[in-house]
């Protein structure tokens, strides 16, 4: 029986935003969204930590190519995200990019990786603030 | 039923090969790691057991035992050491990151009184470690 392992890493990147929904009064966004609610916007260095799973390959000894992973997270993460202000990319001009919704885009984003399962997205927005996306494990 | 984690370090050398393959298809694969005069990492193992808390102790395990148990089993034999060259496991297997997690998990699984083990992780660098539930081990 080949053994399943998970295998995880983490990816770092710094972007700006700004917590704001135009459905709502300036005063009632203030009132949610406090002082990331400055029209300015401001900034944070964000870990995204991605878990694959599958079978250790039995010729290399890997889940997946590592070089792989680095380089789609190159192309479709940071290439993208990194020094970026996240209310100017495509996923969140109709959505707030908090980080449970950077979390649950970031899902998206790795789920179409070719050559591993994906388990779960973690995005540490700071050392304080951490969220985890699994996936939708029901049908909606 | 609770879970504890303890943490070990070892320091050792590595290189991925497989001889199969001819040179160039090693350096295709592996890159930098199939440099065979080895290169290292300061690897960071954590190992989770599930159990019950024993009502008189207070433990799961006794933490001071499974230590004991983590540098008998694991430390004593990969620490300072090259794992391709002189670890039994890795002299037919790769000593990827997750190989080295199902190593580990075998040689530990069994092994620790009163609870089961439930995960070892084991961190090459810090962004980048591989996870065994036991699963086909």
């Amino acid at each position: 029986m080949t053994p399943i392992a998970h295998l995880s890493r983490r990816y770092r990147f710094s972007a700006s935003h700004r917590l704001h929904v135009d459905a709502l009064s300036p005063e009632r966004n203030r009132e949610v969204f406090g002082k990331c609610n400055n029209p300015h916007g401001h900034g944070h260095n964000y870990i995204a930590q991605v878990t694959f799973a599958g079978p250790v390959d039995a010729v290399t000894g890997m889940v997946l190519d590592l070089g792989e992973l680095d380089g789609f997270a190159r192309r479709e993460l940071l290439d993208v995200y990194d020094q970026a202000n996240l209310n100017t990319l495509p996923a969140f001009l109709d959505e707030v990019p908090s980080t449970e919704n950077v979390c649950v885009e970031l899902w998206r984003l790795f789920n179409a990786f070719p050559h591993a399962t994906l388990r779960s997205v973690h995005v540490e927005e700071t050392g304080n603030n951490s969220f985890d996306y699994f996936g939708e494990t029901s049908p909606s | 039923m609770i879970l504890l984690t303890r943490k070990a370090e070892f320091s050792s050398a590595h290189f991925y090969w497989n001889p199969a393959w001819s040179e160039a298809e090693n350096q295709r694969v592996f890159g930098k790691c199939a440099n065979r005069q080895g290169h290292g990492h300061n690897y960071t193992l954590e190992v989770t057991v599930e159990g019950n808390i024993d009502p008189a102790s207070g433990f799961v395990v006794d933490l001071k035992l499974l230590k004991e148990i983590l540098e008998r089993e694991v430390v004593s034999v990969y620490d300072h050491r090259h794992l391709n060259h002189e670890v039994p496991e890795f002299s037919t297997t790769i000593p990827t990151t997750e190989n080295i997690a199902v190593a580990i998990w075998r040689r530990l699984v069994g092994k620790i009184p009163n609870a089961r083990l439930q995960r070892v992780r084991v961190y090459e660098m810090p962004d980048l470690f591989a996870d065994f539930y036991g699963e086909g081990a």
